[in-house]
């Protein structure tokens, strides 16, 4: 492949960047305790957790999630476990 | 005008420019004005300077300029040097044509910067007045702060005197405008022995620059109807690949620095020589290798010892980055001695980075050129090079091309310290 002669990019291009990749634990989701505060979306940083298409609960967007363990850490109701992830 | 001249008797001796086109033509002026002047014939869009000695009165005479209505370019006035080459990064991405100067600290304040404005392959021209670098603290020239950013990314070139560091500011822009270089160039002169004495100098016609230099045609520049990001985020498996790319650039800037230097001798009659220059090479036994004003010491005393018939030449070196080796080897390649004087020190090898370079060189040349290199470090701090030095230095120099075997670097003149 070709580069350009410097590092010059299309604004929005970092969504092409999967940085799930980076994730050693992946938090795990138990719809059954989440009471549906949103405490979990508030916290992340990357902004990729959300609420599940037709639901009350949450759910992150393992494309982008580094596996931080924020959401884990702020849940009230200890709904997310942080789990090694094995690739 | 600088607060308590007189009107019509402005300290650069050029006369009060109050309003309208600068004064060219030849006559006697300060070298910083000469820089200020050459910077202004050169249309920069953005000018952005932070004063600091020796470099001071260049952006004075610039900001001047401005003021007068005598130029268009717009000033950005800053806090600190690492600004100043921060607001020159932007207004090059946005592709304006730029300038700034410093020295010493200031230079050393745009560390991070400078490796940016490279990497992002923005041809920003800086005049660099040369200065030593602190601590002990010291405004007097010597080559440490420019030297010392080798590594950065930019173009250096290493000037005479005025007339040539004139001549090679507009070269400059040319040379790193050029789409296959595309990066930002040092033009170094010689903090106070240059910059503060007043020489005759050809000071360039308008006219004349724009036939000479076009207008600034970015390869690429930033664009809100086709927004791009500038310098972005390289991880490892583009990083190395983006740093090759900027030393192919380096190298192709070789012979456009040579042709620049050409262009500009049949544009206006003045030749300094492309990366190098030499003054009675051939066939020379020792030859001295120098950069900037102490060139004109070392002219001198070859002509002097010429006529008492030592055999010796003189080697200029004008591009440091990129290094010129494969032209240092040629001039070298018949010499019994090669004479270094550098005007710094790479601490912890004992030697100046001019010394330890043409060694490298002479070893990675795969030829079977071998010839021993005296190094010397002289001149830190502003102190005097006399000419006596020099030829004391010739003299050590005589015994090697007979023996063959060379010695250490060392520090020349040394006032209170015993080598």
């Amino acid at each position: 492949m070709t580069l350009p002669y410097a590092p010059i990019g299309k604004p929005g291009s970092s969504v092409a960047n999967k940085t799930g990749g980076w994730r050693i634990f992946i938090p795990v989701f138990n719809a059954e305790l989440c009471n549906g505060c949103g405490t979990c979306e508030t916290f992340c940083p990357e902004g990729i957790v959300h609420k599940i298409e037709g639901g009350d609960t949450f759910i992150a967007d393992y494309d982008y999630c580094k596996g931080c363990g924020i959401c884990a850490r702020e849940c009230p109701k200890d709904a997310i476990t942080m789990e090694l992830e094995e690739k | 005008m600088r607060k308590g001249m007189p009107k019509g008797c402005h300290h650069n001796g050029a006369g009060g420019e109050m309003t309208g086109k600068l004064k060219s033509g030849r006559m006697v002026v300060e070298g910083s004005y000469a820089a200020a002047h050459a910077a202004a014939m050169c249309r920069p869009d953005v000018i952005s300077a932070y004063p600091i000695t020796p470099q001071t009165h260049i952006v004075e005479d610039l900001s001047q300029f401005v003021a007068d209505g005598a130029i268009d370019s717009k000033y950005i006035n800053v806090e600190s040097e690492f600004s100043a080459l921060s607001a020159l990064v932007g207004s090059s991405a946005a592709g304006a044509r730029t300038y700034s100067a410093t020295t010493s600290q200031g230079l050393a304040l745009m560390h991070e910067v400078l490796f940016n404005a490279a990497g992002m392959r923005l041809p920003i021209v800086m005049t660099i007045v040369n200065r030593s670098m602190s601590a002990p603290i010291n405004i007097w020239n010597d080559h440490q702060d420019s030297v010392a950013e080798r590594d950065a990314g930019w173009i250096q070139l290493y000037t005479e005197d005025a007339q040539e560091l004139v001549d090679t500011t507009v070269q400059a822009y040319l040379i790193g405008e050029d789409p296959d270089v595309s990066l930002p160039v040092m033009v170094c002169m010689d903090g106070f022995i240059l910059s503060h004495v007043f020489e005759p100098v050809e000071l360039l016609d308008q006219e004349k620059v724009d036939e000479f230099l076009p207008q600034f045609s970015p390869v690429r520049a930033l664009d809100p109807e086709n927004p791009e990001s500038f310098g972005m985020f390289v991880d490892p498996e583009y990083y190395m690949d983006f740093r090759y790319l900027v030393e192919q650039a380096m190298d192709a800037s070789r012979q456009k620095i040579a042709d620049a230097a050409r262009k500009f001798e049949s544009a206006f009659g003045r030749y300094y020589g492309g990366l190098i220059d030499t003054y009675h090479t051939d066939g020379a036994e020792i030859i001295l290798v120098a950069m900037g004003s102490l060139v004109g010491t070392l002219r001198d005393v070859v002509d002097d010892l010429r006529e008492k018939g030592v055999s010796v030449g003189l080697l200029k070196i004008r591009a440091f980055r990129p290094f010129p080796i494969d032209e240092i080897l040629k001039v070298v390649a018949r010499a019994k001695v090669v004479v270094v004087l550098d005007k710094n020190i790479s601490l912890g090898t004992g030697e100046g980075a001019v010394t330890t370079e043409i060694k490298a060189g002479l070893y990675d040349s795969g030829s079977d050129i071998r010839v021993p290199v005296m190094g010397f470090v002289v001149g830190l701090g502003g102190r005097d090079i006399p000419v006596g030095t020099v030829q004391r230095i010739v003299e050590k120099a005589k015994t090697v091309a007979e023996s063959g075997v060379s010695g250490r670097s060392e520090f020349v003149d040394l006032k209170h310290l015993r080598v």
